[in-house]
């Protein structure tokens, strides 16, 4: 588990970079360009970070060992991915994945 | 578009990081129905941000409960939506503090998805020109999704002119109502008790799933079947991870891998 120290280093890491983001261009007051490439590879990061981060939940693994299937997070996800497409909306989505984890649960004990 | 699909569309950029390949303006602007005025004072500001309001409020009040749930307290959750300001980076680092990713891949990705701040900034920067070095740098610090696009939106209503009293009024009451809902959310998610017991530890999954269905539908650069592929291709990636990569890099080297297999298959089939 993360330190208070590690986590609050994280947090002002994290405002740095995103400060540094948001401020450069002002600073700079101009219009620079970034390499078209590169812009086109950034705008694949937000799909492939949440799908990485949804489907790293379905297993647990370590390097040279089969890894192994989480069935309680899977099964959660799937009533989650429904509603998410029905609904549109956030906390609709996070209220039907925490209530279908609660069911999950319950039912394979 | 209709007001509600406008604000429909105001609430999807807060958390979805929407990148723009080309014309920022263009994709930004929406048609009529906006409320927006030529006034660049302080109160137009105040009437027009309130419908961005709302949006801020739902999801710091998810952010502040997602958070709690896994685990840090009120001050922690405070201090992230006060230092880093930025919707789905937040629940991004709040999921890879829990599955222990290092400190620093943590940081990158953040800059990663933060990164189309400097394209907005870009978009943005040429209208306070004139404005001192101190009011550019506030109203960079306090750039949103939705104070952009409410920003380009105006444009059209003002003659191509942009003030800082109106520009930072929308910035900071946007600012404000994001880390007092979140504030509120966490205090709200303490009283829930075991996370574990009552499924709330999955919070977090669900946001990334609620996540990623708004992405791939606010994302009109990409074809939707482009993307549920790179989904599919993000599974295969994630799985056959975990055979040779540490549990705590697993992510960022996922990202990588698949933000380049994004643009190979972009390039061959689309």
């Amino acid at each position: 588990m993360y330190s208070f120290e590690d986590v609050l280093l994280t947090i002002a890491g994290c405002g740095l970079v995103t400060w540094l983001s948001r401020t450069a261009p002002f600073f700079l007051l101009k219009k620079l360009s970034l390499p078209k490439a590169a812009v086109e590879y950034i705008s694949f990061v937000p799909v492939v970070i949440l799908s990485a981060l949804w489907f790293s939940s379905w297993f647990h693994g370590e390097p040279g060992h089969l890894p192994e299937p989480d069935i309680e997070n899977m099964a959660a996800s799937l009533p989650a991915a429904v509603s998410a497409v029905l609904s549109k909306n956030l906390l609709v989505t996070v209220i039907t994945g925490i209530v279908s984890m609660a069911v999950v649960r319950w039912v394979l004990g | 578009m209709s007001v509600e699909e406008n604000l429909q569309f105001m609430y999807n950029k807060k958390h979805l990081s929407v990148f723009c390949i080309k014309g920022l303006e263009d994709v930004y602007f929406m048609e009529g129905g906006t409320g927006l005025t030529e006034n660049l004072d302080v109160r137009s500001a105040v009437k027009e941000t309130l419908p961005t309001i709302f949006g801020y409020i739902g999801i710091g009040l998810a952010f502040g409960m997602v958070g709690k749930a896994a685990g840090f307290s009120t001050g922690v959750i405070f201090l992230m939506s006060a230092v880093i300001y930025a919707g789905s980076a937040q629940f991004v680092t709040v999921g890879m503090l829990a599955s222990q990713s290092p400190v620093l891949s943590i940081i990158f990705s953040t800059f990663l998805i933060n990164s189309r701040m400097i394209l907005m900034g870009m978009a943005l920067a040429p209208y306070f020109k004139k404005e001192s070095m101190f009011r550019n740098m506030v109203t960079g610090t306090l750039l949103t999704d939705e104070s952009f696009v409410l920003g380009m939106n105006k444009l059209q209503y003002t003659d191509h002119r942009l003030s800082f009293s109106w520009f930072h009024t929308v910035n900071f009451l946007s600012y404000a109502t994001w880390v007092l809902s979140s504030a509120a959310g966490a205090v709200i998610g303490g009283f829930w008790g075991d996370p574990r017991s009552a499924g709330l530890d999955f919070a977090v999954t669900a946001m990334f799933i609620g996540l990623l269905y708004l992405q791939v539908m606010s994302d009109r650069s990409k074809a939707p079947c482009l993307q549920y592929l790179l989904v599919g291709m993000t599974l295969i990636l994630t799985y056959t991870g975990m055979f040779f990569v540490p549990p705590g890099l697993l992510v960022l080297y996922v990202t990588l891998t698949g933000c380049g297999i994004g643009m190979v298959m972009r390039r061959v089939f689309f």
